[in-house]
């Protein structure tokens, strides 16, 4: 029992909770450093690194953030929503082991074999780019491995409610978690389906693949598993603003049925990566990216209302009724774990969801696909979205699993801020560059000598906004690993408290759980959402109009 | 006489996780996977000039 919460915790849970999200937090610290050489790089004017260098560690880049930090950070969650909020024991500790052991040989092998300049292919590895079979091995390793930890998610799902380890539906956390398990299930077997044939490839052992196959198949892992990302980032919303503020869903079976949407139809956004490919046709690009892909939109829509509107009731009903807005400022801003899921939620749904649709569109991704749009718009949202919500997680988890107050807690309130902003600031940089026509993934734009001052200026945005998201993605990781060693022990006390706004004199819980417009401020938010993105949508088709004037 | 609260039958599909995880999982392979793997399949090799 944590004598912090209240909350049961299983051991084995706990221990494989430690091992997976440490793992996690090494391999986001890996990344990183190969994030700020490659921002330096892509900000032309410092150049920093020689060509080969720019392709490996943007590699390494690509792979230990989307994949390696991602994934095991994701299974931490997964293994404490399976247990704690359901009152549980996890299911084997066995499986957990084969789990850890398998996806951190893989991850290994694959850092290792990239450092080592032998798979320069990028995280996507396309054919008929080939790199060494240990490559493809571990990432079959790592995609195994982490099917095997979802196995024992769902069997201990299984055995609680058989075991009746709680009562009627799963906690909403658990139920979005659900949601990410199921969605990974789909995405680790496209994996398997790509990477074993490819392995066999670079052994010498088969044919190579289509590369036009691989390309579909590939990106049934490799979107999907943003999907997984999406699922567990609203997860963690709905936690922290329950933690940090007392929210609560405002209406439990809308939120479900968003994650059920999410699970149905947010895995056919992966034909966006091959709206240019000539092998598929159209029918199945507008089906698989636009009607159907829009019920998962829609699902983000709410889930997007339904955290803010949560947090305003909450607000509300604890007495701060000043106006449309006076609960925003009497929200706890300096706590690190709400400011993280706000900043989480704002850039992930105006950022990233905006430019998401939009880019998705059959047409207009055809003036921007492969510039720097696109990392642009994917560093709201698997960036400054997921990252930044796990970040935030990680200050209420860290102390509840390992016992220890977080040192330095005046660094920690600025860290998801600093974060945030240079994420905004990066992305702004990627984005406006890539409507100058910048290409991702060039390690040298002045040799086209096409380029002008303006497109230099918003790389050196990207470079400046690299160097302050990789500042506050140091601070983090240098705040979890000093909490383990020398953070305050809290053993039976409540761990220290980030901040949460108190009830107010005369106030009610509950009071306000009929009135229709309580949520007027996350109303007026939402109009000004649908009005942002009516712009940047007109922009677009304004600027894919400038493309061929018809006069 | 049954006095257990009747449950919406929306409700029962939300509690099933194994309904679901099928579901989950055929939709995508027949809509993005299948139908984009018979379209590869289908395309006629390129004439060369
Ligand atoms: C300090 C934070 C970060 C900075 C400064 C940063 C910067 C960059 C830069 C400069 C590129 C190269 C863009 C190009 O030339 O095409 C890049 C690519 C990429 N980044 Fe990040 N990034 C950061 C964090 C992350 C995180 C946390 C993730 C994932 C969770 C991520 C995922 C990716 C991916 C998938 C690519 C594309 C790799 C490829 O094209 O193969 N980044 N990033």
């Amino acid at each position: 029992m944590c004598g912090t919460t209240g909350l049961s915790v299983c051991l084995d849970a706990q221990r494989f909770i430690k091992l997976n999200a440490v793992c996690g937090i090494v391999f986001l610290l890996l990344g990183g450093v190969a994030a700020l050489l490659l921002a330096l790089t892509r900000w032309q004017t410092v150049h920093l690194l020689p060509v080969d260098w720019f392709y490996r560690l943007l590699t390494f880049h690509g792979i230990n953030m989307l994949i390696l930090w991602i994934l095991f950070f994701e299974v931490a969650i997964l293994t404490f929503t399976c247990t704690t909020p359901l009152n549980a024991r996890l299911f084997s500790r066995k499986i957990a082991w084969a789990s850890f052991g398998m996806m951190l040989t893989g991850a290994v092998m694959v850092d290792y074999i990239i450092l080592a300049g032998q798979a320069d292919v990028m995280m996507t590895s396309y054919l008929p780019l080939l790199a060494h079979p240990l490559f493809y091995l571990g990432i079959i390793l790592v995609a195994v491995g982490t099917l095997i930890g979802v196995f024992n998610f769902f069997a201990t799902l299984y055995v609680a409610k058989r075991d009746r380890a709680y009562e009627g539906s799963l906690p909403i956390v658990t139920f979005g978690a659900l949601a990410a398990a199921i969605i990974a299930v789909v995405t680790l077997l496209h994996g398997a389906v790509v990477m074993i044939p490819t392995f066999t490839y670079a052994m010498g052992w088969t044919a190579q693949p289509d590369p036009a196959w691989y390309r579909l198949i590939w990106w049934g892992l490799g979107h999907q598993s943003q999907q997984v990302n999406v699922c567990a980032m609203v997860a963690v919303w709905y936690l922290l603003s329950h933690i940090t503020v007392g929210a609560r869903p405002i209406n439990e079976a809308v939120c479900r049925t968003a994650f059920v949407l999410y699970v149905l139809f947010i895995n056919l956004a992966s034909a966006h990566h091959l709206l240019v490919d000539p092998g598929v046709g159209a029918a199945w690009k507008i089906w698989n990216t636009s009607y159907a892909m829009y019920l998962a939109v829609l699902a983000s829509m709410v889930h997007g209302f339904t955290v803010p509107a949560g947090v305003e009731l909450a607000m509300r009903e604890k007495g701060y009724t000043r106006g449309i807005f006076g609960w925003v400022t009497a929200l706890p801003w300096k706590n690190p774990a709400f400011s993280g899921t706000a900043l989480s939620l704002v850039i992930f749904g105006f950022l990233g969801g905006i430019t998401g649709v939009t880019l998705g569109t059959q047409q207009i991704n055809i003036i921007a696909h492969n510039t720097l749009r696109i990392p642009g718009h994917f560093h709201v949202t698997v960036v400054g979205g997921t990252t930044l919500a796990f970040m935030a997680l990680a200050y209420y988890v860290i102390p509840l699993i390992f016992q220890r107050d977080f040192i330095c807690r005046g660094v920690a309130r600025v860290q998801p801020w600093l974060f945030g902003f240079g994420i905004v600031l990066l992305a702004f940089g990627m984005s406006f560059a890539g409507t100058m026509g910048v290409p991702r993934r060039s390690w040298d734009i002045d040799a086209q000598g096409v380029y002008g001052p303006a497109a230099h200026l918003w790389l050196g945005v990207l470079g400046i906004g690299g160097i302050l998201a990789f500042t506050g993605l140091l601070l983090f990781a240098l705040l979890c690993v000093g909490t383990l060693f020398f953070g305050p022990k809290i053993e039976g006390r409540a761990m220290a408290d980030w901040g949460t706004p108190p009830a107010l004199a005369g106030s009610q819980p509950g009071s306000l759980a009929n009135d229709h417009y309580a949520t007027k401020g996350t109303i007026v938010l939402t109009l000004t959402f649908l009005a942002c993105f009516a712009v940047y949508y007109f922009a677009n088709w304004k600027a894919l109009a400038d493309v061929w004037p018809v006069r | 006489m049954n006095n257990e609260p009747k449950i919406h039958p929306w409700q029962k599909v939300l509690d099933n996780p194994w309904l679901l995880l099928v579901l989950g999982v055929l939709i995508p392979i027949l809509s993005y996977t299948a139908w984009g793997w018979v379209e590869l399949l289908l395309t006629k090799p390129a004439l060369l000039p």
